[in-house]
């Protein structure tokens, strides 16, 4: 007599496995991966494969040699982490800042809280973090490497935007003065010619891998809506007061990591809250820091901050910001 | 517009492949395994011994408590046995074991085809014809019916709804009864009106039905105007109890709450066409409609069977044990029962058949959570499943409770969508059980 297995309902399972939507979120990066392949050629390429390689080693080697576990590289988690370092880096940064970065990422901020899925932080951003604090000068020179394809971007912007309103404002200049004076315009930050990290560089690559996202549902649209809208309104708002001391909102969006930041990083899984509430309150927390960061803070750029402050939130947003319950608005009888 | 509830919910692929299989009879077997377990609460007292002869729908056992049910012989001939045999998951239950000979019917039953629209029975007497005939909901938990349609003292039902939804997978049993037996479903819910005193009911159906939704709006215009038919939006789990009456009313049944609680009953399409044959027809409830499927399997068909059937016997009828089967299960694949023999018999409930292959049910390997939140959009109840599973798991009872771990309907919906295989409703299913108990067991306010 043929044996049956026996066990408990439901009999079926979903296709989706860590795997698949850790790959979906890798295929939502390519179009920003191809633009900057374009404009930086072989810089970015190498940034991406030190980065992919190396988090990829140091989570194999820790789990088979250190801790000792089950070997979990073949979830694409790892590899993302890699990509998603080397997409927020200089596009001139040595390939050894790549390498401590991905060692850091995976090896301190990803593997010591006992691997995928349990770490607090996010470990592209403690990688980017660490980077920025420990070589703030490689970290902050945004000079283009020469492209295969194309004498890379105007030549001027070896800063980012943000960095030449903070400057630019410091030394007395108007709003309107330091536009013009750089040629910024929203066509060019839309689709590239924007100084800035690898992946920033065209705004519209990062919403194309954003729809992807949301098509096939990997996440919710409630964070990065959420910081956007934060950054909108608040930024709105300090422009409406000073439109020569403020940059205005748009620019706001479209410049310093808010995209790639809100899409791609504060959307990670482990370290964002679990309701949709929770979500909205961790959005329009990321947001707040970021624009106290970019008006007062000592950086230009708060977004990586934000996030990593608001990371560490999320197990009390989680405590308190519960999903609504079925059966709750009805009183009994 | 369709309608639909708030919270959570899944779209599995539909499967419904023996779709257009209309309803056939199935042969009498050679020996009917009647269990006295069929229904929820204390099981039936046998009122037949050992070698008396039986006609079909001859009452064999009695209910026996408060909450009971009859049970009629499905077939004639003569009682072989009254012993414990195991059920399909393999408790021992008791039951009647009938030799069959030939089918004779017992006179009283009205076999004629002729469609009886007028009801000329008191509400008492409709409730008492639906208990004499051991009518149970044909929904899964079969629950008495004669005591659903009797609400307790000081809750008064002011809707009925009727579940067609079939949300479950695979599953076409109630669709076909919606297009065969129409009318006789709509006489069977005018039955449950009365005997409730309610002025209105509404029939769910999922839009991806339409022809049961056309066939059901189209007779129920001629003379069935207070039934009315509404389509729903198709979404698992739609025809869970709460979640049907959220998405038809808009009530929420309160926590540890029933329906009447909000002034609702809630019957299943199967439940409303035994409600008409046992009233309407005298016939008591010892056959259904039984959906035989799975992929793997040569043929796909909707039967009329006769309780106590084996599993053995319907896998046979089509054609003999695929190779590649490797699960059977009772009911539909998010909420049915794996079946552990096929020499167990089908009951009053018995919804459907379904071959699985290993690949179809392969359950991947538990990772660690990723905290996606997918089991949190999923859960139709509005819980944490991810949550409940570290609880139940560090055996926290207390911050189970506080979780709510009671509300669980165990749908499934979580597990399905988890992409780490983590098994969320296995854990849950174990401390809900744990937390009701206690929950129970204090004393009344």
């Amino acid at each position: 007599m043929k044996k049956l297995i026996v066990s408990p309902a439901p009999h079926l399972h979903g296709n989706e496995s860590t795997k698949s939507l850790m790959r979906d979120v890798i295929i939502a990066l390519v179009p920003s991966l191809l633009v900057s392949v374009y404009f930086f050629g072989f810089s970015a390429i190498k940034l991406a494969l030190v980065g992919v390689a190396t988090a990829v080693a140091v989570e194999y080697v820790i789990q088979r040699y250190i801790v000792k576990s089950k070997i979990t590289v073949n979830d694409y988690s790892a590899a993302l982490t890699g990509l998603l370092l080397s997409l927020n880096l200089p596009p001139n940064s040595p390939w050894w800042i790549m390498f401590i970065g991905s060692v850091v990422a995976i090896g301190i901020a990803k593997m010591t809280f006992g691997g995928v899925g349990q770490n607090l932080f996010n470990p592209a951003l403690v990688g980017r973090v660490f980077l920025l604090v420990s070589f703030p000068v490689i970290m902050t020179d945004y000079s283009i490497p020469t492209s295969w394809f194309r004498e890379g971007i105007d030549a001027s912007s070896g800063a980012t935007a943000l960095s030449i309103v903070k400057e630019g404002l410091a030394k007395g200049l108007t709003m309107d003065q330091i536009f013009s004076e750089n040629n910024f315009s929203y066509a060019q930050m839309l689709f590239s010619k924007i100084g800035g990290s690898v992946g920033e560089v065209s705004a519209l690559a990062l919403i194309l891998g954003f729809v992807y996202l949301l098509i096939r549902r990997v996440i919710r649209p409630h964070i990065p809506l959420a910081i956007i809208g934060t950054v909108l309104l608040f930024s709105g708002i300090f422009w409406l007061i000073n439109p020569q001391m403020y940059a205005d909102p748009l620019f706001n969006v479209l410049t310093g990591g808010i995209l790639i930041g809100s899409i791609f990083m504060a959307t990670d899984y482990v370290t964002s809250p679990m309701s949709k509430k929770g979500m909205v309150l961790y959005g329009v927390g990321i947001g707040i820091i970021t624009m106290l960061i970019r008006y007062w803070g000592a950086y230009p750029e708060g977004i990586s901050f934000a996030i990593l402050i608001m990371n560490a939130t999320v197990p009390l947003i989680n405590m308190y910001m519960k999903p609504a319950k079925f059966g709750k608005e009805v009183k009994h009888g | 517009m369709s309608k639909t509830f708030r919270i959570g919910g899944i779209h599995p692929h539909d499967n419904k492949i023996s779709v257009n299989a209309a309803i056939e009879n199935f042969p009498v077997m050679e020996r009917a395994y009647i269990s006295m377990s069929q229904h929820l609460g204390a099981p039936a007292e046998p009122v037949v011994a050992k070698g008396d002869k039986v006609k079909t729908g001859q009452l064999i056992a009695k209910a026996n408590g408060f909450i009971s049910a009859n049970i009629h012989s499905s077939v004639s001939g003569t009682v072989n046995s009254i012993e414990m045999l195991p059920d399909l998951a393999g408790n021992l239950v008791q039951h009647v074991v009938v030799n069959v000979e030939g089918d004779e019917w017992m006179e009283s039953i009205d076999r004629t085809p002729e469609i009886n629209r007028v009801i000329k029975d008191s509400p008492q007497d409709i409730i008492a014809k639906i208990a004499e005939c051991g009518v149970v909901g044909l929904g899964g938990a079969a629950f008495p019916t004669h005591i659903k349609l009797s609400p307790p003292p000081g809750k008064k039902a002011e809707f009925l709804l009727v579940n067609g939804a079939e949300c479950e997978p695979y599953l076409t049993s109630d669709y076909r009864i919606m297009l065969e037996n129409t009318e006789e479903i709509l006489i069977g819910v005018k039955l449950m009106m009365s005997a409730l005193g309610v002025k209105r009911a509404y029939l769910g159906i999922e839009e991806n039905k339409p022809q049961a939704i056309k066939k059901m709006k189209e007779i129920a215009s001629k003379g069935y105007q207070e039934i009315k038919i509404v389509s729903l939006k198709k979404r698992y789990p739609q025809g869970g109890e709460k979640q049907l009456i959220d998405a038809i009313t808009g009530r929420q049944v309160p926590s540890m709450g029933l329906p009447i609680d909000v002034g609702v009953v809630v019957q299943n399409v199967g439940t409303a066409l035994a409600v008409y044959e046992a009233v309407q027809k005298n016939k008591p409830l010892f056959e259904g409609v039984v959906t035989v499927t799975g992929k793997c399997m040569p043929e796909q068909r909707n039967f009329r069977m006769r309780v106590g059937t084996t599993f053995e016997s319907m896998i046979f009828a089509v054609g003999g044990f695929p190779k590649d089967a490797e699960k059977l299960v009772s009911g539909g694949p998010m909420m049915g029962k794996a079946v552990s023999r096929i020499e167990a018999a089908s009951v009053k409930s018995t919804s459907a058949l379904l071959l699985l292959t290993e690949e179809e049910t392969k359950r991947g390997e538990e990772a660690n959570c990723i905290r996606c939140a997918k089991c949190v959009d999923a859960c139709p109840m509005g819980l944490e499943p991810y949550l409940l599973n570290r609880l139940s798991r560090a055996n926290r009872i207390e911050d189970l409770e506080a979780n709510m771990v009671h509300d669980c309907i165990e749908c499934g919906s979580c597990l399905y969508v988890c992409p780490a295989d983590i098994p969320l409703l296995d854990t849950i299913r174990l401390s809900k059980t744990k937390v009701l108990k206690i929950i129970r067991s204090r004393p009344k306010k």
